[in-house]
């Protein structure tokens, strides 16, 4: 046989899914969210996604001195995430200079994707809340008007500083004032099915982030309060799509679900004590930072070990 | 009972329709075999032939130098021309026996009957397996002997065949369940009988229904008097790993470090067990196997009885020969067989399977940074967490990487076949491993 063989050490099959396809699932399972954003909010709510995401994807670009606009779709996911947990219609610099924080700040000074410590989309809707409050809360919540296109948006305040209660189906459904992404449960759920489906998520941590909030919620004001907590605001957002990121959670079963539960933790102490009215960003940004303790702490058993050894 | 398995593995596709449900067929002997003398785990053999002898099929050419060890026989009959290194699968040459076939096929004299299996003691039924030269035919290539030989405290309940078969294209162990299933059920008996065990299972991957029933056949055959099960197991790989079997069939897992035994139980391949019914019943050496010669890459895939020492190049021609775009030579399956440079290799005792992959399957992946999903994590049958040891590894941190777990890795590959970043994770940890290893040795 004259023809070159290639030789490589074992396995010789690899699974066809890479990064790049796990972007474009996660960007496919936030198309339901992005839909409801757009038949709520109207044109402008595309308009402040649009913007995150090109301006994410050429932050990244530039950083990294590529001509792959798309690249692995990390950007991409990074901007949109950040669009939903912003208002329906900031200014666009605003929006720009979130998305370019997100890039930069949050992601590649650590090193890029895979180092980041922090969920990128976080710090950089973090960095607009203390920087640019006013665009980001108070009266810019706008009342959701289906078919919105036209109609001139009214505000409203979001549920969570509401003075009367919101009905449980409105909050559901998403028919209430809130973040372009956040309103809608209804429609986070069915996207978060895809990744589900697909193997990308598991239930630890959306299950541990959530029930907490209920546990607390019901034990704080009885049974409305805890679904109230669980659909208001955006717990369904970050439990469902940014504590599950999966560079900045823990990789072991256990973990996962310490890291849910932390989330859930925090973000129902700041709700109910603490001098913000929404606790999801910084409940997971602060778990972030103890990802890699919690994961050399909950190391799996090995198989056929008796105990757990301290090794 | 929920369906039986572990915890982990994956699920690759399997592309046994290239040759599942082919009958075996005799591979054409070969004009010259070239036999190592180095074919199983453990110590080497020495020729006890000498260039210019005559031999003859089923005579032993090769001593074992150790207990750890299994004879070699010569598979033709003919004269031997050389002995000198040759190719071997693992990589290195070894000194091997050239033979040159005088197309007699003249059998060697001490190859006759043993008494029945009813009439053999456990020391008899040993003292075959080692005669003949058996060894895992899994690919693992253990000397049988030695595991039908444990220590005198130990005392073995359980015999498991291995016929799971869980290493995608491979369909030796499946032909082998539906043309064989009496000398299946022979041999687990026999395996028994040496290690005084009274339980035997079979346990077999569930996407092939047709050899459960062949193998649930021969038992209620064959199998009177004795405590034999078949079980069907979750099709997943690598459910046919010793650990992972074993943990499937009794729910016993053995401890890192330790062997089958120490949970009672011992594994063998059905081929193996086949090998072992032929050697007490026809008193046939270990000279031949089946190989699953295979893959998109091969003209015309088949379940061949090769001779030990044929030459790898000559089957694929016997298959019609390599199709334009095959790129790549596999001995064994595509989880964890040996690439090799050419098909100028003989086929060995451990030698499962010949696999031509073609260039759609060895595309170079670029592997990227670990995006930390935790997949390889989720698919670590030995419940490590092989992104951590593999980054460890990568770094050159051996200590690290021995923390989490690294000697416990048996190599299956799951992790470097999932990882959506295509970081060859098994790999680093291999590397770590002869690190630890060989840091150890030293101290």
């Amino acid at each position: 046989m004259e023809r070159k063989l290639i030789v490589s050490s074992s396995p010789h099959l690899k699974s066809p899914e890479d990064i790049q396809g796990i972007m474009i699932d996660v960007l496919i399972a936030l198309i339901p969210a992005a839909l409801m954003a757009v038949f709520l909010f109207g044109y402008r709510a595309l308009i402040t996604m649009v913007i995150a995401m090109v301006a994410a994807m050429a932050a990244e670009a530039i950083i990294l001195r590529k001509g792959d606009f798309f690249g692995d779709g990390s950007a991409a996911v990074t901007g949109l995430l950040l669009a939903m947990t912003l208002p329906p219609a900031p200014p666009w610099w605003v929006v720009a200079i979130g998305s370019v924080i997100a890039i930069a700040i949050g992601k590649q000074v650590y090193g890029g994707l895979g180092s980041n410590i922090f969920n990128p989309a976080l710090v950089g809707r973090a960095v607009l809340v203390v920087s640019w409050g006013s665009y980001l809360a108070g009266d810019v919540w706008l009342k959701p008007l289906p078919f919105a296109f036209t109609a001139d948006l009214v505000t409203k305040a979001s549920p969570l500083v509401a003075e009367q209660a919101t009905s449980l189906l409105d909050l559901f459904i998403g028919t209430v004032s809130g973040s372009l992404g956040e309103t809608s449960a209804l429609a986070l759920i069915i996207g978060a099915a895809w990744l589900f489906y697909k193997g990308h998520i598991d239930w630890r941590i959306p299950g541990g982030f959530i029930g907490i909030v209920f546990l607390f919620g019901l034990c704080s004001g009885g049974f409305y309060d805890g679904i109230f907590h669980v659909l208001a605001g955006g717990v369904m957002l970050g439990a469902l799509f940014m504590a599950t990121d999966m560079v900045t959670s823990p990789v072991t079963p256990v973990g996962k679900l310490i890291f849910g539960t932390g989330c859930g933790l925090i973000t129902m102490l700041i709700r109910l004590f603490g001098s913000l009215p929404e606790g999801v960003t910084f409940g997971i940004l602060l778990m972030n930072g103890l990802t890699p303790l919690i994961d050399n702490l909950t190391l799996p058993k090995r198989f056929g070990e008796v105990k757990k050894s301290n090794a | 009972m929920s369906q039986r398995t572990f915890a982990g593995g994956i699920h690759p596709s399997y592309f046994k329709d290239y040759t599942a449900g082919k009958p075996t067929a005799a591979a054409r002997a070969p004009t010259q075999v070239i036999i190592p003398l180095h074919q199983n785990i453990g110590a080497p053999c020495e020729a006890v032939v000498q260039v210019g002898d005559e031999v003859k099929v089923g005579q032993k050419i090769g001593e074992p130098q150790g207990f750890v060890s299994a004879p070699i026989h010569a598979s033709i009959s003919g004269k031997v021309t050389k002995i000198g290194p040759y190719n071997h699968p693992l990589g290195k040459p070894v000194e091997a026996v050239f033979i040159e076939n005088d197309g007699q096929d003249t059998l060697y004299e001490g190859v006759k009957p043993n008494k029945p299996l009813e009439e053999l003691t456990p020391q008899e039924v040993i003292q075959i397996a080692k005669e003949a030269g058996l060894v895992g035919l899994g690919g693992a290539t253990f000397p049988t002997h030695v595991k039908l030989s444990p220590p005198p405290e130990i005392a073995i309940d359980t015999v498991i065949i291995n016929a799971a078969e869980c290493e995608p294209f491979l369909t030796a162990d499946h032909v082998l369940m539906l043309e064989r299933a009496d000398d299946v059920v022979y041999g687990l008996k026999a395996f028994m009988k040496a290690l005084q065990a009274t339980k035997g299972i079979i346990g077999i991957e569930d996407n092939k229904p047709d050899a459960i029933v062949s193998m649930q056949k021969a038992v209620a055959k064959g199998g009177q008097g004795y405590d034999l099960e078949v079980h069907a197991l979750e099709t997943k790989y690598p459910q046919g790993a010793e650990k992972m079997l074993i943990r499937a069939t009794t729910g016993r897992e053995v401890p890192p470090g330790a062997l089958p035994m120490a949970v009672n139980v011992v594994n063998q391949n059905n081929g193996t067990a086949v090998a072992l019914a032929e050697a007490i019943k026809l008193g046939k050496p270990l000279y031949e196997r089946v190989v699953t010669v295979t893959g998109p890459g091969i003209q015309h895939p088949a379940n061949l009885i090769v001779r030990n020492g044929t030459l790898v190049s000559e089957l694929i021609e016997q298959c019609g020969g390599l199709t334009a775009d095959a790129r790549k030579l596999i001995l064994g399956g595509p989880m964890m067989g040996l690439a090799q440079p050419s098909g100028d290799v003989p086929v060995i005792k451990g030698t499962s399977g010949v696999l031509i992959l073609t260039q759609k399957f060895v595309k170079d992946h670029a592997s990227g940074p670990c995006i930390k999903c935790g997949k390889c994590v989720d698919a670590c049958p030995m419940h490590l967490v092989p992104n951590f040891i593999g980054s460890a590894a990568e770094k050159n941190n051996f200590e690290l990487a021995e923390k989490y777990g690294a000697l416990d890795c048996f190599e299956c590959g799951c992790c470097t076949y999932t990882c959506p970043a295509k970081r060859p994770l098994v790999q680093w940890i291999r590397i770590a491993k002869g690190e630890i290893l060989a840091r150890r040795n030293k101290q």
